[in-house]
């Protein structure tokens, strides 16, 4: 995973709650094998109503997603973080995000930024008056910022330095390997072995 | 102060706990299937990493198969055909297509006795939650996850709350337990269950069946829940002796002294608690398009401008895409297709339940009625009690295991603008296929709503 300090750009005021994964990546396309190429896929359904704001051309470029409560809900699909990725968006803001897309999105480096539904609200209206509007995510400080407006968002100190340092988890874990052995063998031996 | 359930299991299984970091729990049993799967292994491949505990994890396909007998298209196939050349690589036992023991993930496994009490549980779909009707911590992780714990064995997780459902009171007799957690659901909406492990709790719980239980606990994701347990008990315990991987013999009885402990003490405390009186609930319909936007089958489609004002702008748009009116009673919506089916509802107790109903009777015409079952073994165990007769007799198509018309990923789909009464789980815009129009309900409403071509109850039918 690449490395994620600070991250600047326009927005795209989605502004949808209880917005599934469903929507965000539709099942026909996780047949593919691939991690990526699943941009054109994003919000497939939606995106075929010429209204919907991301065919607003005034928001291309955007790389801050402003979503609604539950953001992310539904099924695991790794998908969805992919298809945001691919798509150019390298954060993604609401008052809540469901707990596995938000899972998902720091194992990529999309930054989940949980913040006040107060503040979203001012992001969207701001957004919406000035598409040109740039907002600026700190990771390390934890801080959203907009002309007229500062917030802070929760991020827990490892999900941060995971961020910042672009850790391989697999690899932070395989230091503990000593760890894992010795808990392996203390397991009960009734527990089920698949072979 | 006590624990609870979720916290004991937890406890159990950490490995590793430091300050300002998640703990890294041991994982007792890792699922995998086709579609989630692919980018991990190959993630595997290009770091050089082995699968940690080849003999923890099994693998199936299930969400991409066909269920009838054609065979899969070209896409579809490249998949399949890669689960089976990953589990071969990677040394991991795989039922494939055509395996007696092939199925939905979430509903082979506590058929096989490998779900068992006070274990974790992962895999890369969000329905694990379905394990915790027999007690243990099982949730849905993402692809990132899955390559981590084919790699460690383990999850790094930060502690997630804990919250009580309290169900007591007795059932009514058209309800089941699918009513039981649509009607949670209508209580605590799409996130009422967020970071939490939800546990099921009160004498209506313990008065259900497995069967029962998974269907609850399957769709604690549904409620935004991590997880969703139920302390095991006599009933878990006759489900598990015997079955192909329950401890046997001596194991079997410390197996048993050990999950008589796992229960919630007495004086442990829930972040937050719910109660339910269960003689108020009736079967539920959903009419929008997330798991909360339901009402008992003997409403009406709801008028958004009576709603919390919060939610008014989202059930607004829900029936334009549902294409329903306000005002319109439940039981004069007409629907085009019947799903019977889904790691929610396609285990033996669902199909026995909708058999039930439809036989002597036939399928509306112009309505497509299919019976996927959730595994290959419970169609072998339906078949052996005449249930595919009873189906075919009343004009239902009878099919092979897979996850089919509950994410439309095979062919198995709407056609845009049909309507469909659904055992699944989700009414998302697009789930059963794009611009299809979803309704969740239980077994025995889908099977009365076949035969009378609009939602029914089996005590509406003449």
């Amino acid at each position: 995973m690449e490395p994620v300090r600070r991250i600047v750009g326009r927005a795209l005021p989605l502004a949808r709650a209880d917005v599934d994964t469903d929507q965000i990546i539709p099942s026909q396309w996780l047949k593919r094998l691939e991690r990526t190429g699943y941009g054109p896929g994003l919000f497939e359904a939606w995106r075929k109503d010429p209204a919907f704001v991301l065919n607003d051309p005034r928001y291309d470029g955007a790389v801050v997603l402003l979503a609604g409560a539950n953001f992310g809900c539904g099924s695991s699909r790794e998908h969805a973080v992919w298809a945001l990725l691919d798509a150019g968006f390298r954060a993604v803001i609401a008052p809540r995000l469901a707990d596995i897309f938000r899972s998902n999105a720091l194992r990529n480096g999309l930054v989940p930024v949980e913040t006040d539904a107060d503040t979203v609200a001012k992001l969207v209206d701001t957004v919406r008056r000035d598409p040109t509007t740039s907002i600026a995510i700190d990771v390390e400080r934890s801080t959203v910022e907009a002309p007229g407006l500062r917030a802070t968002f929760a991020l827990d100190e490892f999900s941060r330095t995971r961020l910042l340092e672009g850790l391989d988890d697999i690899a932070v874990t395989l230091r503990h390997e000593r760890d894992i052995g010795a808990f392996e063998a203390k397991r009960p031996e009734w527990l089920p072995r698949v072979r | 102060m006590g624990s609870t359930l979720s916290e004991k299991v937890w406890e159990r299984h950490v490995v590793r706990r430091a300050p300002g970091e998640p703990d890294l729990l041991y994982v007792d049993l890792h699922l995998v299937h086709e579609v989630t799967s692919p980018q991990a292994f190959e993630g595997l491949r290009l770091a050089k990493r082995r699968v940690r505990r080849p003999e923890l994890t099994l693998a199936t396909m299930d969400h991409n198969v066909p269920t009838n007998d054609q065979p899969a298209e070209e896409i579809s196939a490249r998949q399949i055909e890669a689960m089976a050349r990953n589990a071969r690589e990677f040394g991991i036992r795989c039922y494939p297509t055509g395996d007696p023991n092939q199925g939905i993930v979430h509903v082979i496994s506590p058929q096989l006795g490998l779900t068992q009490p006070g274990m974790t549980i992962v895999c890369g779909d969000s329905h694990t939650s379905t394990h915790g009707a027999l007690g243990a911590l099982a949730w849905g992780i993402g692809t990132s996850e899955i390559e981590h714990v084919l790699a460690t064995q383990t999850i790094a997780q930060t502690k997630p709350g804990t919250m009580a459902v309290i169900v007591e009171g007795v059932l009514g007799a058209d309800c089941g337990a699918k009513d039981v957690i649509l009607g949670i659901i209508a209580r605590i909406g799409t996130a009422g269950g967020t970071g939490k492990v939800i546990e099921y709790r009160g004498a209506a719980i313990r008065a259900l069946s497995m069967e029962g239980r998974l269907t609850i606990c399957n769709m604690s994701i549904e409620a935004g829940a991590r997880a969703g347990m139920v302390a095991p008990d006599e009933v878990t315990f006759a489900w598990l002796e015997g079955r192909p991987f329950a401890p046997k013999g001596v194991r079997w009885q410390q197996a048993l002294d050990d999950w008589r402990a796992l229960a919630t003490d007495a004086d442990a405390r829930f972040d937050s608690e719910v109660a339910i009186d269960a003689s108020l609930l009736r079967p539920y319909v959903t009419w929008g398009t997330n798991p909360a936007q339901s009402v008992t089958i003997d409403g009406d489609v709801p008028d958004p401008d009576a709603l919390p004002a919060a939610t008014r702008e989202s059930a607004r748009r829900a029936l334009r895409y549902q294409d329903l009116t306000p005002g319109t009673p439940m039981r004069e919506i007409s629907v085009d297709a019947v799903f019977i089916g889904s790691c929610s509802n396609a285990r033996l107790e669902d199909l026995r339940s909708a058999a039930e109903v439809v036989r002597g009777r036939h399928v509306r015409s112009g309505i497509r009625g299919l019976v996927v079952p959730g595994s290959m073994g419970v169609k072998a165990d339906a078949e052996r009690e005449g249930l595919d007769r009873i189906f075919t007799d009343a004009g239902f198509e009878w099919r092979d295991a897979g996850c089919s018309m509950c994410l439309g990923m095979n062919p198995d789909i709407l056609r845009p603008g049909e309507r469909c009464a659904s055992t699944s789980n989700r009414n998302f815009e697009g789930r059963q296929g794009p611009g299809g129009r979803t309704h969740l309900v239980s077994p025995a409403v889908a099977a009365a709503t076949a035969i009378a071509g609009h939602f029914a109850l089996p005590s509406d039918l003449r």
